[in-house]
């Protein structure tokens, strides 16, 4: 039977309300997620204040105003600050989202900020992603041809290329995945949105061969089937890309063969 | 304890090569329910609180029994694979598979007594 409540160890206790900025008038209250493998402790919700006059506009500069002013153990993953390597996914005022991309202004009150869903934690923000990235690898994501190599490139029409449009953009940050109850509940079955995104993005690739392989890999009741149409996917994604669409489209083609 | 690649926790027993025919079954027997509710609705909702020998009398044509013996057949056959997607969602293990044989047997069940009884009345 699934586990609705969490388990003892990981149950929140209150934790640490650090300092307010002396002299800051504009301030916002971050409750953030901590958790410290080494210390044996039950994750904890730290309190922060962050002067607004000072701090950039997205929730992301926020955690590195906390980190280099204020705690320098928070812990988490960043890189691009522009939406575009997913490194900062995380549960951001109830919604999964890149914290470089979601501006301050887009949350009420106080910011509470957890690592993603429903995945084990390394430390504090940082989700542990192996079991994800190994689900994408399994669904072959490049592309596979048995015709020889063309002398120049595999040439693609205008017309095929635009069907990549709204895959091709998916930076496999995690937070559609881990928005998805069906990914909670059998996510070491199902594949969950991001791969399956990223499977229909080489099924439909009219330069790839390996159509038929790919949809048989897919043609299990827990890797594609586990989808039933949540959408929570489609909801939170943070670049507006619709997995739940793709999901349905791949569905749509398993009938197409064989019906 | 197991020393298992990530890939091979990934893939697990690989595809179990099936599920399609669920899903189009599941599919075939919605769109037949949006056609069959509406009629069962009406054909059966006039006879609700009616005497006994107009309720035998109605349901001796065929039409209402029909529908009706079609409504009860094809709602219990899309309850069976909803309730098994449903118990593989939520249940894991033996528990699993028993729920699912119970449930199975449950529609069949439920199916068979319907139908009987629709048949009682029409005969």
């Amino acid at each position: 039977m699934v586990q609705l409540t969490l388990p003892k160890n990981s149950r929140m206790t209150r934790g640490k309300t650090w300092p307010k900025p002396e002299g800051a008038t504009n301030l916002r209250k971050f409750s953030i997620y901590r958790w410290n493998p080494d210390d044996g402790k039950n994750p904890q919700l730290d309190s922060y204040w962050v002067d607004m006059d000072t701090c950039g506009p997205m929730i992301l500069d926020a955690l590195i105003k906390i980190k280099n002013e204020i705690d320098p153990t928070l812990t988490f993953r960043r890189s691009c600050r522009e939406g575009i390597c997913g490194s900062c996914a995380m549960n951001i005022d109830g919604i999964n989202t890149l914290a470089c991309i979601y501006g301050m202004d887009e949350v009420k009150g106080d910011v509470k900020i957890y690592p993603l869903p429903h995945m084990p934690v390394v430390k504090d923000l940082i989700p542990d992603l192996t079991h994800f990235y190994a689900q994408h690898a399994s669904i072959m994501p490049w592309l596979e041809t048995k015709t020889n190599r063309p002398a120049k490139e595999w040439k693609q029409s205008i017309e095929d290329r635009a069907k990549l449009d709204g895959l091709y953009e998916c930076v496999m940050c995690a937070c559609c995945s881990t928005s998805c109850p069906s990914y909670w509940w059998n996510g070491d079955r199902y594949l969950g949105p991001a791969a399956l995104l990223h499977a229909y993005r080489w099924i439909i690739d009219s330069r790839d061969e390996a159509t038929g392989e790919r949809l048989d890999d897919l043609e299990d009741p827990f890797k594609l089937y586990r989808c039933h149409t949540i959408m929570n996917c489609a909801k939170t994604c943070p670049k507006g890309l619709n997995p739940a669409e793709a999901i349905a489209n791949i569905k749509k083609t398993m009938v197409e063969r064989r019906v | 304890m197991a020393f298992l690649t990530d890939r091979k926790r990934a893939v697990g027993m690989g595809s179990a090569k099936t599920g399609t025919e669920h899903f189009w079954a599941m599919k075939v027997s919605a769109v037949a329910l949006l056609l069959l509710i509406p009629m069962f609705v009406f054909t059966f909702g006039p006879m609700l609180g009616k005497p006994y020998a107009e309720v035998i009398a109605y349901f001796a044509r065929p039409f209402p029994a029909i529908i009706a013996a079609l409504t009860i057949g094809v709602t219990m056959m899309h309850f069976k694979m909803g309730v098994q997607t449903l118990i593989e969602d939520y249940v894991h293990g033996t528990a699993q598979k028993v729920s699912i044989v119970l449930m199975i047997c449950l529609s069949y069940a439920a199916a068979a007594t319907g139908i009987f009884a629709i048949a009682r009345l029409a005969l």
